[in-house]
């Protein structure tokens, strides 16, 4: 029981998908303008997640055993299925979330820390229960991270700083110290 | 900067989005410089920082990606009549993932402790939104020979870019090059620099350089004319 809690907090702060794995960062720095927005499409992703974590794991048990060489290209389509079921979904009864995340969503398909999750969980031969947490914690560390730098971001729009610095080289040096407060996770747990 | 008129590539079969015409120097030279995937476009970040913390690391990455957009545009444009619209998305992933597939193959067979250094990042490259960018916007739209001049600026382009990156890192985070030590003994390194936060504070200060050298520029273009 205390390795799925320890697979769970690992993901979510300490090996924090985003800020130290460096997946997912296309809509990290994409959609992370708003915090409302942010947050939004890191709900979306936590459910891709876990119905990507569920489905790669019954593909490993059942389909890959014997074709590894299928493994990316496996991954890839069940993902982008996924993804067209889950904006199916969002368009027939969240009409409002769809119209605000409009091209993002189709691009959850391109978005690393999925197909990121389909492999670690491989390598690391996680089971179904484990990949689960696993999806779960993934799902809320990315959440986490993108609500972290659309906050900062929000304040930044206001900040007076030089005109070069208006793009984004400045959200890159917040990004940077975000990731350095969460270094200071590392190690938890190894001792 | 605007594409140049003189169409050295034959246009018989234009379609509506199409980029113009343009000789093939410019489709290359393009994804080198002017759209630089990671400069300027700020596509593909994922591998940009994850795996730039070795110049050995990005080199091998920058070149996988090359590898995989060549003959990624190659396919879909080769395919581009025959693809319906509808389906037009799956396709190319499936073209794009044949290839990342061939790649991670090739790399695992010839340097087997890069591929081991990079691990999933050479699957993940499926994933980099620059290969997906480009065979909608550009290799969909235009003759093979266009799709795979575009590939190799853009790979080029990525290439370059990490490696600057990734050179910046491995100088002042452990003080050598490709592995050799250049730095000598005195110097301390700078640890920050390899873990990932120093990747993020690397690509700031490169685009913060940038921002300035062209924000001098256009102000020095401007006092020029007055």
């Amino acid at each position: 029981m205390s390795n799925l809690a320890w697979i769970f907090t690992s993901t979510l702060l300490v090996n924090n998908f985003t800020l130290v794995m460096f997946l997912g960062l296309c809509s990290f720095f994409g959609v992370t303008a708003k915090v409302e927005t942010a947050w939004r499409l890191g709900l979306a992703n936590t459910f891709v997640l876990l119905i990507t974590a569920v489905s790669a794991s019954f593909l490993n048990a059942y389909v890959l055993a014997k074709t590894p060489f299928l493994r990316t290209i496996a991954f890839i389509v069940v993902i982008a299925s996924a993804v067209q079921v889950v904006e199916m979904a969002v368009k027939k009864y969240f009409p409002v979330l769809f119209r605000q995340l409009g091209i993002y969503l189709p691009l959850i398909t391109t978005n690393c820390a999925i197909l990121g999750l389909a492999l670690f969980q491989t390598s690391r031969h996680y089971n179904w229960v484990e990949a689960i947490v696993f999806a779960i914690g993934a799902g809320l560390g990315l959440t986490l991270a993108l609500s972290l730098l659309a906050s900062i971001r929000e304040r930044l729009e206001v900040a007076d700083v030089p005109d070069f610095a208006r793009k984004m080289g400045l959200v890159l040096v917040a990004a940077s110290c975000l990731s350095m407060a969460f270094m200071g996770f590392a190690g938890m747990g190894s001792g | 900067m605007t594409a140049p008129t003189a169409a050295v590539t034959k246009q018989d079969d234009w379609v509506p989005g199409a980029p113009p015409p343009a000789p093939l120097w410019f489709d290359v030279w393009r994804g080198i410089a002017a759209e630089n995937p990671v400069l300027v476009q700020m596509l593909g970040m994922c591998p940009t920082m994850a795996v730039t913390n070795t110049l050995a690391n990005g080199t091998a990455m920058g070149l996988a990606t090359l590898f995989v957009l060549v003959g990624s545009g190659l396919f879909v444009s080769l395919f581009r009549k025959h693809i319906a619209n509808e389906v037009r998305i799956t396709s190319y992933i499936l073209i794009i993932a044949t290839f990342v597939t061939l790649a991670d193959m090739i790399l695992a067979a010839t340097f087997p402790e890069i591929s081991k250094a990079l691990g999933p990042f050479i699957p993940l490259i499926v994933a980099n939104c620059l290969l997906l960018g480009r065979a909608e916007a550009f290799a969909a739209k235009v003759g093979p020979v266009r799709a795979v001049a575009d590939g190799l600026g853009m790979g080029l382009g990525f290439t370059f870019s990490l490696m600057a990156l990734s050179a910046l890192r491995e100088i002042l985070g452990s003080g050598s090059v490709f592995g050799i030590n250049i730095m000598g003994p005195r110097f301390e390194p700078w640890v920050f620099f390899v873990a990932p936060p120093g990747g993020f504070m690397a690509l700031g200060i490169l685009l913060l350089i940038k921002g300035w050298l062209m924000t001098r520029k256009a102000r020095r273009a401007a006092e020029a004319k007055v």
